[in-house]
């Protein structure tokens, strides 16, 4: 007789770095290993300000799900967090407190711009609207759309993965990283 | 028996005669203008009077009129009567060379913001105001963004081409 539940043993598992594997060992990269293990436990704060945020509730909620990706768990505070996204309008009174909550988190860190707003202003190209996120801190993924749907804000999440995954582990000790950290007055 | 225009508008040109013109009811709303001195004198009038009773102060805002030139800026005061239910507008004109107009704070409390508001974005100078600094924009702004000479769009943009949004160069329309 069938059983009356079914359990789902099509889980997904994350593949294996790369590596150089023999009896009783495998070798290979820290960066391989790190990036893995970042890349799919990454920690969202969510800087909501608008209607993007409507959709990235959407995206967090049981239907699109984001904690598939790793990111479970959304962290309130910038100091525990990796992965900024920035969703919804900022206006230019706004633009310090970003700052403020990007430089209170610690590196490795990563910016996502989802919806018009964020990555330029959108239709709010007046006096009061920051023209882009990008004027005040770097920004690593930009997700276009007014708003964009949730498939676009989790297609914007997995090229932050990928982004992270394959990040080395010197980037951000390295001249270019300083250079754009520089370029943005942060130290 | 209920205040009406017609009553409000006697008791107002009996005590102030000429420096009240202008007088017209668009949509029943009793409107007026005031010479620029006058607006406390004729705000604690019709505050104080009993007959009157304008107790609260709806509204303060500005208008900017880049044409009529040495009044440019309209400052509205819009006034509610709580017993009658009876709401009036006046207005007071002054010019950008020198727009002070005296602070409606002493009168009413609620005119502090308000006041700091249409500061912020239309540079009224209001004179005897506790604390007249910018409200809504960022401390840095040194222009008034609601004045008609400034145009709306930031003009701190660099990645947006005027032609994608319509207001470039346009050939023939400049």
């Amino acid at each position: 007789m069938e059983r009356p539940v079914r359990f789902n043993t099509n889980v997904k598992q994350v593949e294996a770095p790369a590596s150089f594997m023999g009896d009783g060992f495998m070798a290979t990269s820290f960066d391989k290993v790190i990036g893995l293990a970042r890349q799919n436990s990454l920690w969202p704060l969510p800087f909501a300000t608008s209607c993007c945020g409507i959709e990235f509730m959407a995206t967090m909620a049981s239907h699109y799900d984001l904690s598939r990706f790793g990111a479970e768990r959304l962290g309130f505070s910038p100091r525990q967090c990796d992965l900024l996204m920035v969703m919804g309008t900022i206006a230019k009174k706004m633009g310090p407190i970003l700052r403020q909550v990007y430089l209170q988190m610690a590196e490795p860190r990563w910016v996502m711009a989802v919806g018009a707003c964020a990555s330029s202003g959108g239709i709010f190209d007046t006096y009061s609207v920051l023209q882009g996120i990008d004027q005040v801190i770097p920004v690593d993924v930009y997700v276009p759309g007014c708003p964009p749907r949730p498939e676009a804000i989790i297609d914007g999440f997995i090229q932050i993965q990928s982004l992270v995954g394959s990040e080395s582990l010197r980037r951000r000790n390295g001249e270019r990283y300083k250079a754009l950290m520089d370029s943005y007055a942060i130290q | 028996m209920p205040l009406t225009n017609q009553q409000i508008i006697e008791r107002l040109t009996e005590k102030f005669g000429q420096d009240i013109f202008d007088i017209h009811e668009p949509y029943g709303l009793l409107t007026f203008t005031i010479t620029k001195d006058l607006n406390l004198k004729v705000l604690r009038f019709l505050y104080d009077e009993p007959d009157l009773g304008f107790t609260f102060l709806t509204d303060l805002c500005a208008v900017h009129y880049p044409d009529n030139v040495g009044k440019e800026l309209a400052v509205v005061y819009h006034l509610h009567n709580l017993v009658e239910n009876i709401r009036i507008r006046f207005k007071v004109f002054a010019g950008t060379e020198q727009p002070d107009v005296f602070t409606a704070t002493g009168i009413f409390e609620s005119a502090n913001w308000q006041e700091r508001e249409t500061y912020d974005f239309y540079g009224v100078n209001f004179v005897g105001h506790p604390n007249l600094k910018r409200i809504l924009n960022v401390d840095e702004m040194d222009y008034f963004p609601l004045r008609k000479e400034f145009p709306l769009e930031d003009q701190t943009r660099t990645d947006k081409d005027d032609e994608m949004f319509g207001r470039g160069n346009l050939i023939g329309l400049n």
